[in-house]
């Protein structure tokens, strides 16, 4: 299977990852073929021998109280060691397993009862409840075993439990009960294979830590019983020794401790391979500002408002380099209102981002191109002057308001916060001037809301409270990026009325990033329609509605169904957007555009003027010819 | 929040009383004949037959474990033959040194783990990350028991810092600086793999944190870096660490038995391998359940102080 | 002139509550009622919108029509027949198929295409491989597909494609009925107008009953014969699609159609006070709308309303102050 190689890849790439796999596999080897290697007898005593340095003559690491040779002893005790630790692994993985998928499938009082039994289990501190299983059972090799394996089948039962629970939920379990298959089925052969990989990691990130707690048992002197003897009883042995004869237990210390450290390294490597979260890279945080690597800085635009010029944005994926921004032009004149529309993928919300750095970096970088607000270069911009933009000049609303407000703070202290990031606000002050706004954005009993959390407010009305956070320091250019997309249609309608009132009374300068005309109608003078990373059509809203330029602007407005009037036929985009590592060397539409001519694959057309006010990017623009 | 904590402990009491089954049905699934595998087989006929009687054996078990029940409320949980004393005195005895030991390892394990994980995660892919990284799996890799030999060859036997075993000095100790002298090994010792598995969560949790939308939110607002790091991160980050730091005390609470052998640690965890090794199985019941007991109101407590950070679990 | 069909999917006053029954100790948990008395019919070879926003419980109507969910109270009948009481998903799921909103996350990631749309025709129809092999081709081609993708996995899709694999399993069991419960709106535009084309173009060809649930106005308009609109559970305007979008009865149809954004229309009109929906653990008595509703009189706040008998029209509509 491709997933399975691409994994295997991934952890060979993992140097720290080869290194365990390296030691792990020469300790096992040694510990495999310990019947075969000329060792003396582990067990034969030799009290005129005894408590011989490592070096001797015969004993290389020395001879232990009873003058056993302890290289012979490492190895055969690290082959038990081994092999009770890999035996526990997967007792616990097998029965904990089967009990997470099941209580995570059946859910309800299965779930209930299985969970309450293994909160119980939990309920005792870990190696205590191994030593009362020992207590009971009495000491042993085996029934050391036992108990670690018991008292790790919590751990197995609650992780696959979770992600059973998480897969049982999934859709396409329901799909599998439509076409007909059974319970069992669906666990078994649906539900299962989605839970392996993290059984696998699970197993390799706990072998490690299995086969030291073993260790620990014989250690006490409750795990492996004279003469036979596992790691952690040799070095228990030694213990008394340690004034005498250190060697005795340091050197089984070592081994464990190699032992475990090269299963872990292990362990992390294929949890890095198998994790789909840290597969994408995604796990990487970004810093406070996009990294910007360009080589020249071009010519500075003139103007009060924002202006943005050839830029070039770019994500580092899996080695390849993915432009989501393939120069970009457009620009926003004080208190203009324009609407960045498109679909998902053109690169419309990257470019919302780009403006002062937001973009996730790593993996994102700006690699071309100028944006100018009021004369300055942002992308030259000191991360403190940033800072002291963003917020105040520049203010930006979120998509979804439940995942851009902090969930532990309340909406009173978020505004306060954007007051007092830019001024020098006192707490009473700022608290004040916080309710002031939420009553600008007509949250109802905006003084009592102010002690309310995110999660207490409707859709609505923590949009509102993202719109005054927004608007607090009274910002020059407003950026929302899809504001309107999460919330219900009655609540978008007065989410847009009020920020075009707000707009309007403010003189503030908006950007507005939204994939449907009809919300750009609402809110906006003019319209820039993106593809593919690249502004493809611009011009005054009502114009380029009835009269579109670009023929992707056309096949757009054509492929929306338009409310009161539903014969008219809608006529789709066939094929898709180019993927960002592969653009066309022409124009990006040309593959799916109806009027394609071969010049239009040769080279990339420009956007030029089409018009008054009126630009795009098309060899033979459908209106507007001038 | 009265009302949320009230309901917490509210369940708490069946967890309790499935510990004390657990705990109970252990001593039942003993093999043989449950008298003569407590005392032991030197054990003389009236002993055997007097604990018989104690135990109640002729009656059924659910009769049986009321009985025991019963007295456990009381605070009797049996005599223990070895040492001829109540198992409930010997266990609180020892429990308050475990305590000191545990609790001085956890509170070291969590400030070390957190200071690691949140630096670690700012510097992601840094030479400090990488360092910061290996030296936890260094951590989480190493026995205790062998690590607890290792200082004290180095701090008791080489330099002669700090004492070597015990937690006070036989001669004229008893004050705190004595008792710090002779924790400071053990805790170490004991908190180095906790601090570990802190660290590394910690750091998923932050990185976790500082890709999600309000943090962009946060500095798309013009928030400082520091503050965006260590309010708005690690605020958010700490909802999934202080589980962490519960399940943690249960791994240093039984870490601590390795530890108090190693050290000659005079706590409930020395006991119990001393206890299971003379089959004093009265004594073993007692002291895992004391512990566990304690393990579980001390989750408890971290239960509401995640729903102090989090207001939605309120 | 004989009786006319009945409906090939109909729904009696499905009412579906969640949460609720009593706790260990015998005190009454509060319930939440997802869906109250839904009585909704979709005819043969027509195609049935369910609009609403969220909350609204339209997506809990659609699940116990697939019998993914069993209704607290109520019917679902399949051509008059009653199969609320057959217990297991796959009797029904013979006459009744599903299609969900995320295309990606209805597949099984670990699956080949080949695999999830044979599962069908394999347990529910019995077909042997030379059979299904056959059958296979036919659906890709059906769904606008290469038979080629066949043997590969979902996350080499697009969602729009993902979205016509998704369709092509549902036809796979050869049910009359499909419910879709918000197909396109996980789509881009441009891809939501190709599987809108293909929807309407499957219906004609394969006489299929459809049910299209979405929250998107326009969406409803093109691709329905009748239309229901649900608010709070309940539906509150029910009749031939054209009729209601064309002259709503309910004023909160008619605010929906109000608020909706439409391009070329520069003011939007919108409602002053909150928007919000009444508490679900504690309902109002009387209309669920009346407390954001501007023709609100004290009736409608002490007494719920009914789905009236219809006008001309067939427009019914539950409303004491209806708008004609």
């Amino acid at each position: 299977m491709s997933g399975l190689r691409a994994a295997m890849a991934q952890l060979a790439r993992n140097r720290l990852a080869a290194v365990g796999l390296a030691l792990c596999a020469a300790i096992a080897l040694v510990a495999l073929a310990a019947p075969l290697l000329p060792l003396p007898d582990p067990n034969a005593t030799a009290p005129a021998d005894r408590l011989l340095r490592p070096g001797a003559p015969g004993h290389p690491l020395g001879t232990d109280h009873l003058g056993r040779d302890i290289l012979s002893r490492l190895v055969w005790g690290a082959r038990v060691s081994i092999a009770v630790g890999l035996s526990a692994t997967a007792i616990a993985a097998a029965a904990g397993s089967l009990i997470g998928l099941v209580a995570g499938y059946a859910g309800g009082r299965v779930d209930g009862a299985l969970m309450r039994a293994i909160d119980v289990v939990m309920a005792f501190p870990y190696i205590l409840l191994a030593l009362g299983v020992v207590a009971v059972l009495g000491p042993g090799l085996m029934n050391a075993l036992f108990a670690i394996a018991v008292v790790n089948v919590p751990f197995f039962a609650r992780t696959i439990r979770g992600v059973t629970l998480g897969l049982s939920r999934r859709e396409f379990v329901e799909a599998a009960r439509l076409s007909g298959a059974s319970h069992a089925t669906i666990l078994f052969s649906e539900v299962a294979p989605n839970v392996a990989p993290v059984i696998v990691v699970t197993m390799s990130t706990t072998v490690g830590w299995m086969i030291l707690e073993t260790a620990g048992l014989s250690f006490l002197g409750l795990g492996a019983q004279p003469p036979q003897a596992d790691l952690g009883a040799m070095l228990g042995e030694g213990r008394g020794l340690l004034f005498t004869a250190p060697h005795v237990s340091v050197i089984p210390g070592v081994v464990i401790f190699a032992l475990v450290m090269s299963i872990n390294l292990l362990g992390d490597g294929v949890r890095d391979a198998l994790d789909p979260r840290l597969k994408a890279g995604a796990l990487a945080a970004p810093g406070a500002a996009t990294a910007v690597r360009r080589s020249g800085a071009g010519e500075p635009a003139k103007g009060e408002g924002l202006a943005v010029s050839g830029l070039v944005t770019e994500f580092a994926s899996g080695g390849r380099s993915l432009r989501a921004l393939d120069g970009v032009d457009f620009a926003v004149a004080p208190g203009e209102r324009l609407a960045l529309v498109g679909e998902s993928g053109s690169g419309k919300s990257v470019a919302a981002l780009s403006l002062t750095r937001l973009v996730p970096s790593p993996p994102g970088a700006i690699t071309a191109g100028r944006v100018d607000f009021a004369g300055e270069d942002l992308l030259a911009a000191a991360p403190e002057r940033l800072r002291r933009l963003r917020g105040d000049r520049v203010a930006y609303i979120f998509q979804d308001p439940l995942t851009t407000l902090h969930p532990l703070f309340t909406v009173g202290a978020q505004v306060a916060e954007a007051l007092r990031a830019h001024a020098p606000l006192g707490r009473k002050a700022a608290r004040e001037k916080a309710a002031e706004l939420l009553e600008m954005v007509r949250i109802p009993a905006a003084r009592r809301r102010l002690d309310a959390y995110p999660h207490e407010l409707s859709g609505g009305m923590r949009q509102r409270a993202c719109i005054a956070m927004a608007l607090a320091n009274d910002p020059a250019l407003l950026i929302a990026d899809e504001p309107t997309t999460a919330l219900d249609v009655t609540v978008q309608a007065q989410v847009l009325d009020l920020m075009r009132g707000l707009a309007e009374a403010r003189g503030t300068a908006v950007l507005f990033i939204t994939h449907d005309f009809g919300v750009v109608s609402a809110l906006c003078d003019r319209v820039a329609v993106m593809y593919a990373g690249r502004i493809v059509e611009s011009g005054p809203t009502a114009q380029v509605l009835a009269d579109p330029a670009h023929p992707y602007t056309a096949g757009l407005i054509a492929c929306v169904p338009v409310l009161g009037r539903p014969d008219r036929a809608l006529a789709a985009i066939e094929g898709l957007p180019p993927a960002p590592d592969a653009l066309p060397p022409g124009c990006p539409f040309a593959p799916r555009c109806p009027h394609v001519e071969a010049r239009c694959e040769a080279a990339r057309p420009p956007l030029a003027p089409v018009g008054e006010g009126r630009a795009a990017a098309c060899v033979k623009p459908l209106a507007g010819a001038a | 929040m009265g009302a949320y904590i009230l309901k917490r402990l509210a369940l708490t009491v069946p967890i309790l009383v499935g510990l004390s089954i657990v705990v109970f049905a252990m001593m039942a699934l003993i093999p043989g004949d449950p008298a003569t595998a407590i005392l032991g087989a030197y054990a003389t006929p009236e002993n055997v037959e007097r604990l018989n009687r104690q135990l109640g054996l002729d009656r059924p078990l659910v009769a049986q474990y009321f009985t025991w029940a019963g007295n456990l409320l009381q605070g009797d949980m049996g005599r223990s033959f070895a040492l001829n004393r109540p198992v409930a005195d010997e266990v609180f005895e020892r429990f308050g040194a475990t305590l000191v030991l545990a609790g001085a390892a956890l509170v070291l394990a969590s400030a070390l783990g957190l200071l690691a994980g949140i630096i670690s995660a700012v510097r992601q892919f840094g030479w400090t990350d990488r360092a910061l990284t290996l030296l936890v799996l260094v951590g989480v890799s190493t026995p205790s028991f062998w690590l607890g030999l290792l200082l004290i060859m180095l701090f008791a036997v080489e330099l002669r810092w700090l004492p070597a075993s015990g937690m006070f000095a036989i001669y004229g100790g008893g004050d705190l600086p004595d008792l710090l002298a002779h924790l400071a090994m053990p805790a170490v010792t004991l908190a180095v793999v906790a601090a570990g598995v802190i660290a590394r969560l910690t750091r998923t949790a932050m990185l976790e944190v500082l890709r999600q939308d309000c943090i962009s939110t946060a500095r798309a607002k013009g928030v400082a870096e520091r503050r965006v790091i260590y309010v708005h991160a690690f605020k958010a980050a700490l909802v999934s660490v202080i589980p962490l730091i519960g399940v943690q005390a249960g791994f240093v609470l039984g870490g601590a038995v390795y530890v108090e052998t190693v050290f000659q640690w005079p706590g409930v965890g020395r006991m119990l391998v001393d206890a299971i090794a003379r089959r004093d199985l009265l004594l073993v019941q007692g002291g895992v359940l004391v512990v566990a007991a304690f393990y579980v109101l001390f989750n408890l407590l971290a239960d509401v102080a995640q729903t102090l950070v989090d207001p939605r679990l309120r | 002139m004989s009786a006319p069909p009945p409906p090939a999917i109909e729904a009696r006053g499905l009412t579906r509550v969640f949460g609720g029954g009593r706790s260990l100790l015998g005190v009454r948990r509060p319930g939440v009622h997802a869906a109250q008395d839904v009585s909704l019919a979709a005819h043969a070879g027509r195609t049935l919108g369910v609009v609403g926003e969220s909350g609204c419980g339209k997506s809990t109507v659609a699940r116990m029509l697939a019998g993914l969910d069993r209704p607290t109270k109520g019917a679902v009948l399949l051509d008059g027949e009653d199969v609320t009481a057959r217990r297991g998903v796959a009797e029904r799921a013979r006459r009744v198929q599903y299609v969900f909103q995320d295309p990606i996350a209805s597949l099984n990631p670990r699956k080949t295409i080949r695999q999830t749309l044979e599962a069908p025709m394999r347990r529910l129809l019995g077909m042997g491989a030379p059979a299904r092999a056959a059958r296979l081709d036919d659906l890709m081609a059906a769904v606008g597909l290469r038979a080629a993708f066949l043997d590969r996995h979902p996350h080499e899709f697009s969602g729009g494609q993902a979205q016509r694999i998704a369709i092509a399993r549902a036809l796979a069991a050869e049910a009359k009925v499909v419910v879709l419960d918000e197909p396109v709106s996980a789509l881009d535009v441009s891809v939501q107008a190709q599987v809108l084309t293909l929807l309407k173009r499957l219906r004609a060809e394969l006489g299929l009953t459809l049910v299209f649930i979405s929250h998107d106005l326009a969406v409803v308009e093109t691709i329905s014969d009748d239309l229901a609109v649900m608010y709070f559970g309940r539906v509150v305007e029910a009749g031939p699609a054209r009729a209601v979008y064309a002259a709503p009865r309910h004023p909160y149809t008619d605010l929906l159609l109000r608020s909706a954004p439409r391009p070329g229309v520069e003011r939007l009109e919108a409602e002053r006070g909150a928007a919000d929906l009444p508490d679900p653990l504690a309902p109002p008595p009387g209309c669920a709308f009346a407390a954001r509703c501007p023709r609100a009189e004290p009736r409608c706040r002490a007494e719920r309303p009914e789905l009236d008998e219809g006008g001309d029209d067939g427009a019914r509509v539950a409303c004491w102050r209806p708008l004609r």
